[in-house]
């Protein structure tokens, strides 16, 4: 793994009883990275700690090499964030909020009129940035919050859920803004989200937190394992035991929005006994069990592993 | 052929300044923004009126010495400028200060000021520096004004020289009504999103702390009661400040003590209230 931008080390987080953070060690590398996670599984909090705005109860937190408990506002000089709920200074236009911001993060004032501008044209708000953010849409509003966590141009962006409540074009506007700052403009960023494909459009190493506690983290393609190890099946007959019948042979299933099911052959299944290994196995092996669940496969097609299978799998062992 | 130039993100180049300085940009963002408002600049002209009357007294009194008693210049007439302007000071610190926290917690907008590399603290010096400058401009910059105005007329330190206690009154006696109603205002400010309701909870402590105090005078008949209310603190502190006799049975030592509670008190709130996130368990 390069070098990490950011490492937790054994950090706990309490809100009265309640384990937001439960002695969680992660590293995160250079680019971007995807803090994936179900809702309250610790990812705004984590991110908060990284902040300042939370102080753990215990664990060492380092940012960019600083540790945040001794070093808050270095740490923050070399930040950009783009929190999730509507942010903005009222009763302020768009170029006076960013260039606010900039001066707010350390920027003469000159230039952080002039990066406003810059910043404002590069995330699309170019022609409405004399207008008064109170009155922006949703999706504008996402795109100044960026806007003012790029103003100083920082070496890290904390992105928590950056497309919520974007019409689809605008959310794909944003998700190819991320690209391009993680991949072209060498901007380190970690991008919270429980939207997969927003993730893995953007992301190239995934960190998956559940119920306070890292569940997995690697590198998306890792995660994701060799190709045509995840089958697509759909079967005439009773599913249950069918299910049943094929977690009993050391495969996993999940359910996907129709009729079809996702079967996962782990790396360590074995050719069904009698058959020689080769191409073709983790089929059979599945259409033996379907046979012996008295079971018609109607359907099976080999499929492409998505971070949707990561993170079921992950969510389900953490 | 030459390489296209790419305009659409740039890394930035140039210098950084020192951290430690976000509160000036956050006190002069906000003068500049109630600057910008007509109707709170006529408030600030009204409130120069009573010293402009007062700069002609002085003028008068100076003048000529036969104009009678009404233009006769003393201490007191310092003590009752400062008393005169506390009427603006009310409106002012209502109009500027209701909203200074309230509105970015209405936006939620602290999480965007305390990602940026500045402290509570300087959030809280830059807002509450907006609300200081504007007061200090009605109470202690026309009050040493005057008594600027009163050695020009006189052509004279003579005033100065007998009163030798009044320019240090006028700053203490400005600088306490200041810095109470400022920090109570702020304080109710990070109490609410909504600058209307911290408006009306700052309104509601003066006046009702005010009539409690009438209504206790009446039932005892005395004026030991004037500890509760915040405007007699105040009076009670400033008569002593000038030199005056107190004018409450309270001892001034007492409403001293009620006033650095109140703006213990407000320092407290302050420092629950302005945080990056809200913890709610």
């Amino acid at each position: 793994m390069s070098e990490s931008v950011v490492s937790l080390d054994k950090v706990t987080v309490t809100y009265g009883k309640q384990q937001a953070l439960r002695n969680v060690s992660v590293a995160f590398p250079k680019g971007a990275v995807g803090l994936l996670g179900p809702n309250g599984a610790g990812k705004s909090t984590m991110l908060k700690s990284l902040l300042g705005f939370v102080v753990p109860d215990s664990g060492r937190l380092d940012v960019l090499g600083l540790n945040v408990a001794d070093k808050p506002l270095e740490v923050r000089a070399r930040l950009g964030y783009m929190p999730e709920s509507d942010a903005i200074i009222p009763g302020m236009n768009a170029v006076s909020f960013v260039a606010y911001c900039g001066q707010l993060s350390g920027l003469p004032k000159a230039d952080a009129m002039q990066r406003a501008h810059e910043v404002l044209y590069y995330v699309g708000l170019g022609e409405a940035r004399y207008r008064n953010t109170e009155t922006y849409s949703t999706g504008m509003k996402q795109r100044i919050k960026l806007a003012q966590a790029l103003v100083h141009d920082p070496d890290l962006l904390f992105l928590d859920e950056p497309t919520n409540g974007m019409d689809p074009k605008g959310r794909e506007e944003m998700l190819e803004l991320i690209r391009d700052l993680a991949h072209n403009k060498g901007v380190n960023l970690i991008l919270s989200s429980h939207l997969l494909p927003d993730v893995e459009y953007t992301c190239d190493y995934v960190v998956v937190m559940d119920k306070g506690a890292i569940a997995t983290s690697g590198t998306v393609e890792a995660l994701k394992g060799p190709s045509g190890r995840v089958f697509e099946v759909r079967v005439k007959g009773d599913v249950n035991v069918f299910v049943a019948a094929l977690r009993a042979a050391g495969l996993d299933v999940a359910d996907t929005d129709e009729d079809v099911m996702r079967v996962f052959v782990p790396a360590s299944a074995k050719a069904p006994a009698g058959r020689p290994g080769g191409a073709g196995d983790d089929q059979r092996m599945i259409c033996d069990v379907a046979r012996g669940a008295g079971a018609q496969i109607r359907h099976l097609k080999p499929s492409l592993p998505t971070l949707e299978d990561v993170f079921a799998r992950a969510i389900g062992e953490a | 052929m030459s390489p296209i130039h790419d305009q659409s993100y740039r890394r930035y180049q140039g210098s950084r300044l020192p951290v430690g300085r976000a509160w000036g940009v956050i006190a002069w963002s906000g003068i500049r923004a109630m600057l910008a408002k007509k109707a709170y600049l006529f408030l600030m002209i009204l409130s120069f009126v009573p010293f402009v009357v007062n700069a002609v007294r002085i003028y008068f009194s100076v003048n000529f010495p036969q104009a009678g008693s009404f233009f006769s210049i003393t201490p007191s007439t310092y003590r009752n400028f400062l008393d005169s302007q506390g009427i603006f000071v009310f409106f002012m610190t209502i109009w500027a200060g209701a909203g200074l926290i309230a509105n970015d917690r209405r936006a939620n907008a602290l999480q965007i000021y305390l990602s940026k590399p500045l402290l509570r603290t300087e959030y809280i010096a830059g807002k509450w520096s907006v609300l200081l400058a504007f007061l200090l401009t009605v109470t202690l910059v026309p009050g040493l004004l005057l008594i600027m105005l009163h050695v020009m007329f006189a052509g004279s330190f003579d005033f100065i020289l007998q009163h030798k206690h009044i320019i240090p009154s006028v700053i203490l006696g400005s600088m306490l009504t200041v810095v109470v109603s400022s920090i109570t205002m702020l304080a109710l400010s990070s109490l609410s999103k909504s600058s209307r309701y911290a408006a009306l909870l700052y309104t509601g402590a003066v006046f009702f702390t005010d009539a409690l105090f009438g209504a206790l005078r009446l039932l005892t008949g005395n004026t030991r009661a004037s500890w509760v209310s915040i405007s007699a603190n105040l009076t009670q502190v400033s008569d002593v400040i000038f030199r005056q006799t107190p004018r409450y049975d309270t001892p001034w030592i007492v409403s001293l003590m009620v006033l650095v509670a109140l703006v213990a008190l407000s320092v407290s709130v302050l420092e629950r209230r302005v945080r990056g996130v809200e913890v709610v368990s």
